[in-house]
């Protein structure tokens, strides 16, 4: 019982921080209809941030504050010079946008290997090892810190969504480009916007990570299919349905990697993922319809 | 006839080569750049002609090359009886692929096929009992010199364009196409999409199988990172087109050229010109700019797609007269 506990909680935990970089993803989805596949190596960007300002003795969650809008500024040019151009061009493949997310995540990942070299990074904090114990349970300092962050963010996300004028842009982009233009909404605007948002909350992610995880230049690409499983678990454009899939995943990792075997950690969410598309297309979203 | 001339003539260029070209590492280039041509072709099926656009082609280079692997591990079979069966268990992969992907459309279909080629290389990790696991596979190459597989990796690739070429230019071709501008038309004027989906995908799945068996063959090792490796082969698969032109019969074939020639450009340092100015120069500088460059060989790479995918977005084949008017002046009319 005590290890299934354990479990739950390492894997709720872990959750939270899916949770983050999940609804990055899941409104720049729902809003420009096409995926990232550079989130992960927008993530690792992040974590290297951090690091370097560690070197410099700032400590990873002061650093959200430099990374947070560093990334957001890394996004909104990505998507004003690199994503929109490619809106206005005839093509075959409506993806190109997506394929162009793949070459950034190239460049990206090959800039950091440049610039850092492929060597593990490790930061380390007096809290990166530490925990504390409610019961028989443990607790990670780090991991909880970056829970209740990660909550913290997640909630101010979905007040802004909700409550603000701009937050109601984004939503009407998302649920019909076309009639948001009508009612005078700038689109383009609004998709720099969103893209920038995202990337900076994979940002703060990203930071959280860092302390209790190892850097390296190809650290994106598993984060970024983390956080499209995330992404459909929970249905496109929903932030409840990012927090439902952020910690479906955490659980279905940790009680895989518990119960089957630490190798099945990866395929067990691989697994969920292709129910989720084959039996519940639409994800979270469709049965809460939030 | 004018319209083959071109094909035919590198052809010819191509099947003279290794008696005018004795460097093995030049043929080592070239058995890549013809293992490029078929596994950037067949995806060109699904995904330029088939609008199917799939992140997962990895998983039917790996299951080719894991079936000559296999055949040799278990049964002491000679690896060279994968190039015979390898094709055929990628379509085998490939029916269920399909049958689960072809549901989803657009931005999902292609999640679902990275998922799944993802999923088929952690089977083959955590399967090691019967794949060898991330021991991986290792056999004696049959051949010591590099000839033979390079008439084997040329003939491959022939033969992949041309059955490509044929079926694009046939019914199912056009097939093809209709479904990838708008299923749903299709799908009226009687074509059954699943099915056409279905053929297209064995086609893809079958040459990039026998890519796949001849990768074996020719590299000798293979282990689940890299022979179904996102990163380098079903991405890859996917920039190789798109840089050649998607949709396109020979877009592929000029995306594999400008590929390993730029890797090799790069990797190599501009073929030592860095090397050499340091050296006559005397600048420490230049050679530790050289030194760089050889480590940004997928850096440069990727600044290529972005710059292609901008500028040319259907690709070199397929902007073919942007090219001509804005880089050479030639204009239509003169």
């Amino acid at each position: 019982m005590d290890v299934f506990l354990q479990t739950v909680v390492a894997g709720v935990l872990k959750g939270g921080l899916y949770t983050l970089i999940g609804i990055g993803m899941t409104l720049i989805m729902g809003v420009m209809g096409i995926i990232n596949l550079a989130h992960g190596q927008l993530m690792m960007l992040a974590m290297y941030v951090t690091f370097v300002l560690n070197t410099m003795g700032v400590d990873p969650y002061v650093s959200l504050f430099v990374a947070m809008p560093l990334l957001f500024l890394l996004g909104v040019v990505i998507q004003k010079f690199l994503l929109n151009p490619l809106i206005k061009v005839e093509t075959i493949l409506p993806e190109n946008q997506v394929l162009m997310t793949v070459g950034i995540g190239m460049v990206l990942t090959e800039i950091a290997r440049f610039v850092f070299s492929s060597d593990y990074k490790y930061i380390t904090t007096d809290y990166s090892n530490r925990t504390f114990y409610l019961g028989k349970i443990s607790f990670s300092v780090a991991l909880t810190i970056a829970f209740g962050i990660a909550l913290v963010f997640t909630a101010a996300m979905f007040w802004f969504l909700l409550k603000t004028d701009l937050g109601r842009s984004i939503r009407a982009t998302a649920q019909d480009k076309d009639a948001a233009t009508l009612m005078g909404v700038n689109t383009g605007r609004i998709t720099v916007i969103t893209f920038g948002l995202g990337s900076g909350l994979v940002a703060a992610a990203g930071c959280l990570l860092a302390p209790v995880y190892y850097i390296f230049p190809d650290i994106g690409g598993p984060f970024t299919a983390k956080a499209f499983i995330i992404t459909i678990l929970g249905g496109l454009g929903s932030t409840v349905g990012a927090i439902f899939g952020g910690v479906t995943l955490g659980l279905a990792e940790s009680l895989g990697a518990t119960y089957l075997g630490m190798e099945y950690e990866d395929i067990v969410g691989l697994t969920i993922f292709i129910l989720v598309l084959l039996f519940l297309p639409g994800g979270f979203k469709r049965l809460t319809k939030v | 006839m004018k319209k083959n001339l071109l094909p035919l003539v590198l052809l010819a260029v191509l099947a003279l080569l290794p008696l005018a070209v004795k460097s093995n590492y030049f043929l080592h280039l070239m058995i890549l750049f013809l293992l490029w041509v078929v596994i950037g072709s067949s995806w060109n099926v699904l995904a330029g002609f088939t609008g199917q656009v799939s992140f997962g082609h990895a998983a039917f280079f790996g299951v080719g090359a894991y079936t000559a692997g296999l055949l040799f591990q278990h049964l002491q079979l000679s690896p060279w009886w994968g190039m015979a069966l390898g094709g055929f268990v990628a379509v085998l992969i490939g029916l269920p692929f399909g049958a689960i992907c072809f549901p989803l459309r657009g931005a999902y279909f292609a999640l679902a096929s990275l998922a799944l080629g993802e999923g088929i290389r952690h089977v083959a990790t955590i399967a090691e009992n019967f794949t060898g696991g991330m021991m991986g596979i290792m056999i004696m190459p049959t051949f010591i010199s590099k000839v033979p597989y390079y008439y084997i990796a040329l003939a491959l690739a022939v033969l992949s364009v041309l059955s490509i070429r044929l079926v694009i230019g046939a019914k199912p071709g056009y097939y093809f196409v209709s479904i990838r501008e708008d299923q749903d038309a299709a799908a009226s004027l009687g074509i059954n999409t699943t099915l056409y989906k279905n053929i297209s995908l064995s086609i893809s799945a079958f040459w990039t199988g026998m890519a796949g068996a001849l990768y074996m063959n020719y590299m000798g090792f293979i282990d689940p990172n890299v022979v179904f490796s996102l990163h380098d082969y079903s991405v890859m698969a996917i920039l190789v087109a798109i840089v050649g032109g998607v949709g396109t019969i020979y877009g592929p074939t000029v995306g594999a050229f400008i590929m390993v020639a730029f890797q090799e450009f790069f990797r190599t340092g501009f073929f030592g010109l860095f090397e050499y100015l340091g050296e006559k120069t005397g600048s420490t500088a230049i050679s530790a700019l050289g030194g760089a460059v050889q480590q940004a060989h997928v850096l440069g790479f990727g600044i290529l797609v972005i710059v292609v995918i901008l500028f040319l977005p259907n690709g070199v084949v397929g902007d073919w007269e942007k090219i001509k008017r804005n880089v050479f002046r030639i204009n239509q009319a003169g």
